[in-house]
């Protein structure tokens, strides 16, 4: 089920970020999660054991679901971070590789 | 409400639910009895490793034994597996130990000349720092070499336990949880009964006080004097992160999940199982200093559990004297051994005795001589 923006509805002009690579327009103050959710991504993430799509559940930090990589940063809290003009968001496929250096 | 059985394991944790699990499937019929979420319960908060580098040098009975259960864990690791269908995270082939100091090394290489004069049957190499690279080349630039051996392996313990715990229920046994043992006393026609503080009795043949730091006051009741002493150990763990470490390691160990677990610390803080920022700080840069990429890691969780010490630090391998027939179990490294007490020990107590574990591991040594 997508949501929708309420009040007011999607944004004409003003800022906008990437996710994988396509341009996505967000409202000033809002999370990563809340700008992919209203644009009706659903799938944030793979996981590192089964590979199973997942997306946002909890939106307060605790349930880790809404994994994305952001500027190169992996396993990023979607829903913790506010979204910012130009900022590079890409699904978190697996487990993050930025922490595991030159072993990957 | 009274149950009769033949064999008995008071205590549900890693080492009274291998021996459980190995007495049901030689053929006993086997209760299994745990307190719950308040006891001190180590097998739900370790670390993980088999880890045989160095153990029991001065003790070759301890080492012998040790060996011999690295050299069982892959047919244990496999029985389970096939019998549970639980990945238990079992991963062999010998395990590192890193150094970051020219003093660390020199250690090392001694640690490697005792285990040969003393005819430890495990062989360890100093790896340079080159040599080191090509297995582990995300080490920083701090990390001088390491040791490997050809033995060492890792598990997840709490994959472990829950296979031990469905093994037993499928080998015909039955675990009993928030049955707290208070009472152990000799019944005339069934062995012994045990009572817990609701005043519920379990009765068998046999019995084996297998219940890590809740053990004294039972062993007591067997006429038996473990004394034994809780030691804190601190664990930190990282959220998923991409296979790097290719083999078990002390100090860090990456689950088959991509999870990095750093620790333990050795503490002693009584009965304390609560975590310290200064500890997790420090284990922290242990990590970060073997492997900088970590820096980029979140740190998810920290823990503290007990480890559960015998005075001179070995074993206990035990029958009560004046109550033959019940049995006492407890050592510190309860992952490490728990392929011979499953393997071997748990069909042993099915049958009524002691088997190969070694005479010099009863609990006489640790008596206190009257002055
Ligand atoms: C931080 C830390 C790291 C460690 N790392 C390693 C490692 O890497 N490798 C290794 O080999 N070992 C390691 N150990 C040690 C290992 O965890 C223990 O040796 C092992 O778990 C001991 O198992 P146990 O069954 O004796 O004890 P426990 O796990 O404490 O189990 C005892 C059980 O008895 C039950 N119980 C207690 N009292 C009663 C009662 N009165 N009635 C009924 N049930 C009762 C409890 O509910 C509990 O489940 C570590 C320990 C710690 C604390």
């Amino acid at each position: 089920m997508p949501f929708i923006r309420l009040d007011p509805p999607t944004p004409e002009a003003g800022p906008e970020l990437f996710f994988e690579g396509r341009p996505l327009r967000f409202r000033p103050g809002e999370t990563v999660a809340g700008a992919l959710m209203a644009a009706g991504v659903t799938a944030f993430r793979e996981t590192p054991v089964s590979g199973a799509a997942r997306g946002p559940w909890c939106l307060m930090g605790a349930c880790f679901d809404c994994l994305v990589s952001i500027d190169g940063q992996d396993n990023q809290r979607a829903c913790m971070v506010a979204a910012r003009a130009g900022m590079k968001v890409r699904r978190q496929i697996g487990a993050r590789r930025d922490a595991a250096g030159a072993g990957k | 409400m009274s149950v009769a059985g033949e064999l008995v394991v008071i205590g549900g944790g890693l080492i009274g639910a291998a021996l459980a699990w190995g007495a049901a499937r030689a053929g006993a019929d086997v209760t299994l009895l745990d307190e719950g979420d308040i006891a001190f319960r180590a097998s739900r908060g370790n670390f993980g490793l088999v880890w045989l580098q160095g153990k029991g040098l001065g003790h070759p009975d301890y080492m012998h034994w040790s060996i011999r259960a690295g050299r069982r864990w892959p047919e244990l690791a496999r029985i389970l597996g096939e019998e549970s269908g639980i990945d238990i995270g079992w991963r062999g082939g010998g395990g590192l130990h890193f150094c970051c100091s020219a003093e660390e090394m020199e250690q090392r290489r001694a640690l490697i000349a005792r285990t040969r004069a003393e005819a430890a049957d495990i062989s360890i190499e100093l790896l340079d720092r080159e040599a080191l690279r090509e297995r582990a080349p995300g080490i920083g630039p701090q990390v001088l070499g390491a040791s490997l051996s050809d033995l060492d392996g890792e598990v997840s313990p709490l994959f472990a336990l829950r296979a031990f715990h469905e093994g037993l229920v499928r080998h015909g046994g039955r675990l009993r949880t928030n049955f707290s043992a208070r009472e152990i006393r000799r019944d005339p026609h069934r062995g012994f009964a045990i009572r817990d503080a609701s005043g519920a009795e379990v009765t068998g043949r046999r019995i084996v006080i297998a219940a890590g730091l809740g053990a004294d006051a039972l062993a007591r009741q067997i006429g038996l004097e473990p004394r034994l002493m809780p030691e804190r150990g601190q664990i930190v763990v990282t959220d998923r992160v991409a296979p790097f470490l290719h083999h078990p390691a002390s100090a860090i160990r990456q689950s088959r999940e991509g999870t990095v677990l750093l620790g333990s610390t050795h503490e002693d803080a009584g009965f304390s199982t609560a975590t310290e920022v200064e500890a997790i700080a420090r284990l922290c840069r242990i990590g970060t200093r073997l492997f900088p990429a970590l820096r980029s890691a979140r740190l998810v969780r920290a823990w503290a559990a007990l480890r559960i010490m015998t005075p001179d630090g070995l074993p206990i391998y035990d029958e009560s004297p004046e109550m033959p027939g019940a049995f006492l179990v407890t050592c510190h490294s309860g992952v490490t051994l728990a392929s011979l007490h499953a393997l071997d020990l748990g069909p042993a107590l099915a049958r009524g005795d002691l088997g190969p574990a070694p005479r010099s591991m009863r609990s006489a040594r640790l008596a206190v001589h009257p002055t």
